[in-house]
């Protein structure tokens, strides 16, 4: 099985640094949330852990070979990342866009050959797409979207699935299915599933390991029960929260 | 919102509009000559008066409007994918500008250095241009629009500030001033078969590299960030895209100066029909570009006959309305 490691590692955009020696191993099979304030460094280590940024120093390492020794459409056949912004100005339909998941397979003229054409279906399918095929992309709603943005990651058929707030704009039942969703496709399939999340309740209920990100370090990592403490949750958030820690998993409350 | 139509309906039409346009265009002119006696000439069998008019004079340059409207077409959707704006196009970016500077020294050294040296130094200049503009409307991972178009504008001030001094200087030396004033209003202006030819290998090599890249370009649309998670090398796409882009201008200017507007108004019009998928996109744009020049040609020698507009004149009287259209509908997205 698939592991994904960062070692050390530093990286930043201009002059400043954004992460300050970060060190993370990520399995097979579990489903990781990455949470934070805003500023924290998550959406940073996240294109770290793609090979989206280079890091100034330390490394990543997949599968313990060195990220940054793969080339584009090698390591798109292996990661496959969702990202926050995701907009295009042309109208295309949901399938040309799942179809996308396969630029790292497909030759110069992009050709789709029939296991090309299996995968998409089946990407549709796993992230509950498949009705919405044929339709614009722009004319759909924000859930929808989010289920085609998915489908074309899952069409990657990579072992690492790297999400950036895959549940903004979102409603709380979108939330929740979509995060579902994608904890079964972890554990099922055996992926390493990533996503940073803002809502700490629903990294509590819905993952198996809470990764805390605070100024460009991790300051806990384990099991929701484990780290959503309130000394945890007031050391990096601030003192705005209450945890409910006799919860199983905890909840997460705003103070009046 | 318009439906889809079947790619190979849309490609038939565009054929068949294309052949169409030519035969119409070979037929009308300063002597009007039947359709039946075009077809002849071209068969080898013509008399041999419409034979001259026709393969010496209006063939090269019926051809040679199909191959300017191929090619800028081709290079507004291969600009418009790599920008993520659909109101890019050579002419509004300034490359078709930055080419005609090249153009123009070449236009002085051809004399000495032969036909080549315009195309040539045509591309430098479309290369430089795009690569500048390209460079200094990014801000990050972004190339806002008014950063784009504010380039694009004050480069082709700048160029056509010396295209002007190149011409004055170029007067006091005696050169034909009128002709290169005439080719750089946007005149068709073919000269030879070699001419055409040249400008044809160039055409196909650069669609040829912009279809080899057609999925790529795909993903290229959604942004750099996301093209990279798919597996695209943006770096080299990039690069790719600034070169076929700038090949396909320095060709269109080489032969018919500044023609405005064809690479907005015809892969706006096209993905209407098609889609945006850049395999089926691009080759339908050259189909499409080659339709308007050859009809926007026509216009332009038949509409006030005997006088002949430059070509130039009527797309940008079709296309100067058009993108205020495509700038109004965007007002909101770009916050002008």
């Amino acid at each position: 099985m698939t592991d994904l490691v960062a070692t050390s590692l530093v990286a930043g955009y201009a002059g400043e640094d954004v992460l300050r020696g970060i060190d993370l191993e990520l399995r097979g099979g579990e489903r990781v949330a990455l949470i934070g304030p805003n500023g924290a460094g998550k959406t940073t280590l996240l294109r770290c852990l793609a090979g989206l940024l280079r890091p100034r120093g330390g490394a990543v390492l997949l599968g313990g070979a060195p990220l940054a020794a793969l080339d584009a459409r090698a390591r798109a056949r292996r990661i496959a990342v969702v990202p926050q912004n995701f907009a295009t100005p042309f109208a295309f339909t949901v399938r040309e866009i799942v179809a996308l998941g396969r630029t790292a397979y497909v030759g110069p003229f992009g050709r789709l050959s029939p296991h090309d054409r299996a995968a998409i279906d089946r990407a549709l399918a796993d992230a509950e797409g498949a009705a919405l095929a044929e339709r614009p992309f722009a004319e759909l709603s924000g859930g929808e979207r989010q289920r085609a943005v998915l489908a074309m990651a899952l069409a990657q058929e990579a072992d690492v699935l790297l999400l950036d707030e895959p549940t903004v704009h979102l409603d709380p039942v979108h939330q929740r299915a979509t995060l579902a969703r994608l904890g079964d496709l972890a554990r099922e399939q055996g992926r390493i599933a990533v996503a940073v999340l803002h809502d700490l309740n629903l990294a509590s209920v819905l993952s198996d390991r809470v990764v805390v990100v605070h100024r460009g370090r991790i300051v806990a990592d384990g099991a929701p029960a484990e780290v959503l403490t309130q000394r945890t949750i007031d050391a990096v958030f601030g003192t705005g929260l209450r945890v409910l820690e006799d919860r199983v998993p905890p909840a997460i409350v705003p103070l009046a | 919102m318009s439906r889809r139509l079947p790619a190979a309906t849309v490609f038939a039409a565009l054929a068949a509009g294309l052949a169409g346009a030519i035969a119409i265009a070979l037929a009308l002119g300063a002597v009007a000559i039947p359709l039946e006696r075009v077809l002849a000439s071209l068969a080898g069998q013509g008399e041999p008066t419409d034979s001259a008019i026709l393969l010496s004079l209006r063939l090269p340059r019926v051809l040679g409007a199909a191959l300017v409207g191929a090619a800028l077409g081709v290079a507004g959707a291969l600009l418009q994918a790599l920008l993520r704006n659909p109101l890019a196009d050579p002419y509004v970016l300034g490359t078709s500008a930055g080419a005609s500077v090249g153009a123009t020294i070449g236009l002085f050294l051809a004399a000495t250095l032969g036909h080549l040296v315009v195309p040539l130094f045509a591309f430098a200049g479309a290369l430089a241009s795009i690569a500048f503009v390209w460079r200094i409307a990014r801000i990050g991972p972004h190339t806002p629009v008014v950063s784009l178009l504010l380039a694009g504008v004050v480069l082709s001030a700048f160029a056509g500030s010396v295209v002007a001094l190149l011409l004055v200087l170029s007067d006091r030396l005696q050169l034909r001033l009128a002709t290169v004033l005439a080719w750089l209003m946007g005149g068709v202006s073919v000269v030879s078969w070699e001419q055409l030819s040249i400008a044809a290998t160039l055409v196909g090599a650069s669609l040829l590299l912009g279809l080899a890249a057609g999925p790529r370009l795909d993903a290229l649309a959604f942004g750099e960030d996301v093209a990279a998670g798919l597996g695209v090398d943006v770096e080299r796409l990039t690069r790719t895209v600034l070169i076929a882009s700038a090949l396909l201008t320095a060709s269109a200017v080489s032969l018919a100066g500044l023609v405005g507007f064809v690479g907005l108004v015809v892969p706006h019009a096209v993905r209407l029909l098609l889609g945006p998928a850049h395999t089926r996109l691009l080759p339908a744009c050259a189909l499409g570009g080659a339709v308007f020049l050859v009809v926007a040609d026509l216009v332009a020698r038949v509409a006030l006959a005997p006088t002949e507009l430059p070509v130039g004149v009527i797309t940008g009287l079709v296309g100067g309305p058009f993108f205020f259209v495509l700038l109004w509908r965007q007002r909101e997205s770009y916050r002008l």
